[in-house]
């Protein structure tokens, strides 16, 4: 633990994270305005007292829309990446633990999906269903457990040989009490590395979406539409593409600091057990 | 009474050769072995690397299937005590889940499970505040006492110990082995006990099969064999050994 | 006429808990032609003391003190360069795994005459190899043509710790140090490769230092004798008085360990 905030990034993302995550949670009281509050008065003006970071095209307060919108961003992160997590760690143990042909059929199945070009099949299937943001993030999820699978396939791999599987197969434990007690416990190390860089990967998608008009429909706010209402304003008004365009790098890089930790804290311990198992 | 039997079994593992998997050869590691173990006893299993005594183990506890011939075993209450104490104990896992998890598999065992986790670490002889720690907080020969724990907790009547002490210093193996002797006697369980260090197979064993490219060479009582080897091999291995006094 | 003389090495090691004393000041001489065994259980900086002869202790490690003189010669001041032309050639160590450190990419002979062209610029490539099939020679390696030309993994665990043992000598060292050479070998091939280091060992007049867990084999390899524990020499002396009369308790308790289990 101590080791994770002696990398400066590291905590750096952290703490943008959780002022984020403060966003979100206080809404109601971090925001200066009602986001949904039209100001006809106040179209189009750039960052004042009033409005710390401008206003839309409706005079919409750009800031509170930004507040607002950081619930989108982070529970669809959340949700699609649970979503793929869990996909993928049930093919992937499955796969990994069996082995023989279940292994074969299910390891050729990923490589189907790894076909398609994701985003393309995204954008295929939003417009087939409507946009709400369940189907987003169901998605977002459906698309992107593949490389998880693989990571908890490898790991069991080489952990299902180790000694206390052993221990526990002799005492009479089924494939299942194995898997979810035993394996799934030491496997997820890389899942967790994998699940934080794709929460930036979710923010990243979900925000395209809702840019091209596809994706969270206005009114409710989201970093991506707030972009969509700057494509067309932004010789006038800069302000509607600049902060909600920083914001997601921001958030994207600070999830991705921390999964590069999360992997550095993870790794060396790894190392670190092998030299001392040598005499 | 034989508690446990195996007769003629041989186990083949393919080898693959090359990348393109062309020609995969055959290694036999098991190629005929027969032997009994009488119930209470200690049993040696002695060979160097290769010679099949691990898979023998396996088979006889039943985690692989012998390509052919039987095993006959007696008892349904088996255990199994492994070399490396640092993988042999699930990482994750607090002491008091690792030694528990066999009462728990077991049908109609949860009665008094704290009652009987507390007694078996006053038999392996580690403190009681031993239960809320991970493995990687104890030492070599520590973790080794709590596989030993967990191995015992269940009362089985046989168990196979595989090298259970080559990875531990030389003051810890002799306590280790002690214990379990102790142990032995206290709840009279019968041991498969394998090792490729013939000093320590004859402080343990009563009877020793010399097993050398997946067939037994010699199979008589421990002292016979130490005062009086007849095959070659069985000569050549205790010929090798380093003495000192 | 000492070849090599140890005085208060300390090594500090910076582990997750804090900073270890590895070696806690160490202090012992090895005379020219003698074997000094050094045993001791896991832990004991054994091999953290060996490694620090040659230089080559790991990035988390330190020398805090202490000197190391190799005939008068201060290894712990001496610039690196210097000692590249010490480490391999004057002194040369031996693994207990050589099958790790021989680089699985090259094949043995080309792993051999590099070892060679390191420290003797004046060989030639159809030199270096006659030298290098001689020493596979000496080491009773069966074919040594064909294993110059073998690759590490065709080669059995006794044979590349064979292999590694020639690697050790092509260049004439006047130190060997031993750290637990035959732990990962079958017993039957233990006891060949045992024969072997007697035989090179009197046929070179060299000097050897002798690491290993295993008093057994301590008490066949050395002349003289040191135990570890916790990074200290808590007894040293003439191999047969410590086996006879051992006076440190943790002595007493480790000899008795041993003769418990051993096979008289």
């Amino acid at each position: 633990m101590k080791y994770f905030f002696k990398n400066r990034l590291a905590l750096i993302g952290f703490i943008f994270i959780t002022i984020i995550l403060a966003f979100a949670l206080f809404a109601p009281k971090i925001a200066t305005h009602n986001p949904a509050a039209i100001d006809t008065k106040s179209i189009l003006s750039g960052p004042s007292n009033s409005h710390i970071l401008g206003t839309d095209t409706l005079g919409r307060d750009i800031f509170s829309r930004i507040v607002y919108g950081s619930r989108i961003s982070l529970s669809i992160g959340f949700i699609a990446v649970g979503i793929s997590v869990g996909i993928g760690i049930f093919f992937g143990s499955i796969a990994g633990y069996y082995g023989g042909k279940i292994d074969s059929i299910i390891m050729r199945f990923i490589d189907i999906c790894l076909c398609f070009p994701t985003f393309f099949l995204i954008l295929a299937v939003i417009a087939l269903v409507e946009p709400s943001i369940f189907n987003i993030m169901a998605i977002i999820g459906l698309t992107s457990w593949m490389g998880i699978a693989r990571l908890i396939r490898a790991e069991i791999l080489t952990l299902k040989e180790r000694d206390f599987i052993s221990a526990s197969r002799i005492m009479g434990a089924r494939g299942s009490w194995i898997i979810l007690r035993h394996l799934i416990p030491n496997a997820i190390g890389p899942v967790l590395v994998s699940a934080t860089l794709g929460m930036g990967g979710a923010i990243l998608i979900e925000s395209s979406l809702s840019f091209l008009g596809i994706g969270v429909q206005p009114p409710t706010p989201s970093w991506g539409n707030i972009l969509m209402d700057g494509k067309s304003t932004l010789g006038v008004a800069w302000w509607l593409t600049v902060f909600p365009g920083i914001f997601i790098l921001l958030t994207v890089l600070a999830y991705n600091l921390l999964g590069e930790a999360l992997r550095d804290l993870l790794e060396p311990r790894i190392v670190a057990n092998e030299r001392i198992e040598s005499k | 009474m034989a508690i446990v039997e195996c007769r003629d079994i041989i186990k083949y593992f393919s080898v693959q050769r090359g990348y393109l998997k062309k020609g995969a050869g055959v290694v036999k590691a098991l190629d005929g072995v027969s032997l009994e173990i009488e119930e209470g006893e200690t049993f040696g299993l002695v060979g160097e690397s290769g010679c099949g005594k691990t898979t023998l183990g396996k088979i006889l506890l039943g985690i692989i299937s012998p390509d052919s011939g039987e095993v006959l075993l007696k008892t349904k209450e088996k255990q199994a005590i492994f070399q490396d104490p640092y993988s042999s104990l699930d990482p994750k896992m607090k002491v008091r889940d690792i030694i528990s998890e066999g009462l728990i598999l077991k049908k109609g065992s949860k009665t008094r499970l704290l009652e009987r986790i507390e007694k078996v670490l006053d038999v392996v002889r580690l403190p009681k505040g031993s239960l809320n720690k991970y493995p990687h907080q104890f030492s070599g020969g520590e973790r080794q006492r709590i596989a030993i724990a967990r191995a015992v907790v269940t009362e089985p009547e046989f168990i196979v110990c595989d090298e259970p002490v080559s990875n531990l210093d030389v003051t810890i193996q002799l306590q280790i082995l002690k214990l379990l002797k102790e142990i032995q006697e206290k709840f009279r369980i019968t041991y498969l006990f394998i090792s490729h260090d013939l000093r320590v197979i004859k402080f343990m064993c009563d009877r020793v099969a010399v097993m050398k490219d997946g067939k037994i060479v010699e199979n008589r009582g421990s002292k016979e064999i130490f005062t009086g080897p007849v095959h070659p091999y069985t000569k050549l291995l205790l010929s090798s050994i380093p003495r000192i006094f | 006429m000492s070849v090599l003389k140890v005085n208060d090495l300390r090594v500090h090691f910076r582990a997750s808990a804090g900073m270890v004393k590895a070696v806690d000041g160490v202090a012992f001489e090895i005379e020219k032609g003698e074997c000094l065994g050094l045993v001791g259980e896991s832990g004991s900086g054994k091999t953290l003391t060996a490694l620090s002869i040659m230089k080559l202790i790991p990035e988390n490690a330190k020398i805090a003190a202490g000197e190391i003189l190799f005939h008068d010669i201060n290894l712990l001041a001496l610039p690196n360069d210097h000692m590249r032309g010490i480490r391999g050639s004057k002194i040369a160590l031996v693994f207990q795994e050589s099958g790790v450190s021989l680089d699985p990419v090259f094949t043995i002979g080309h792993q051999m005459t590099e070892a060679l062209f390191t420290h003797r610029r004046l060989v030639n490539r159809k030199e270096a190899k006659e030298i290098a099939l001689e020493y596979l020679n000496r080491v009773h390696i069966p074919d040594p043509l064909k294993t110059f030309y073998d690759y590490p993994h065709q080669l059995s665990g006794g044979a590349k710790q064979r292999v590694g043992i020639a690697i050790s000598l092509l260049n004439s060292p006047e130190l060997l140090i031993l750290d637990e050479p035959t732990t990962a070998l079958d017993v039957t091939i233990q006891a060949q490769i045992l024969d072997l280091l007697d035989e090179i060992i009197e046929r070179h007049d060299i000097s050897v230092l002798f690491i290993s867990h295993d008093f057994g084999i301590i008490a066949r390899m050395a002349d003289r004798v040191a135990v570890m524990r916790n990074g200290k020499i808590v007894e040293m002396g003439m191999k047969n008085e410590i086996l006879s009369n051992p006076k440190d308790p943790y002595t007493v308790n480790l000899l008795e360990s041993v003769k418990a289990l051993s096979w008289r």
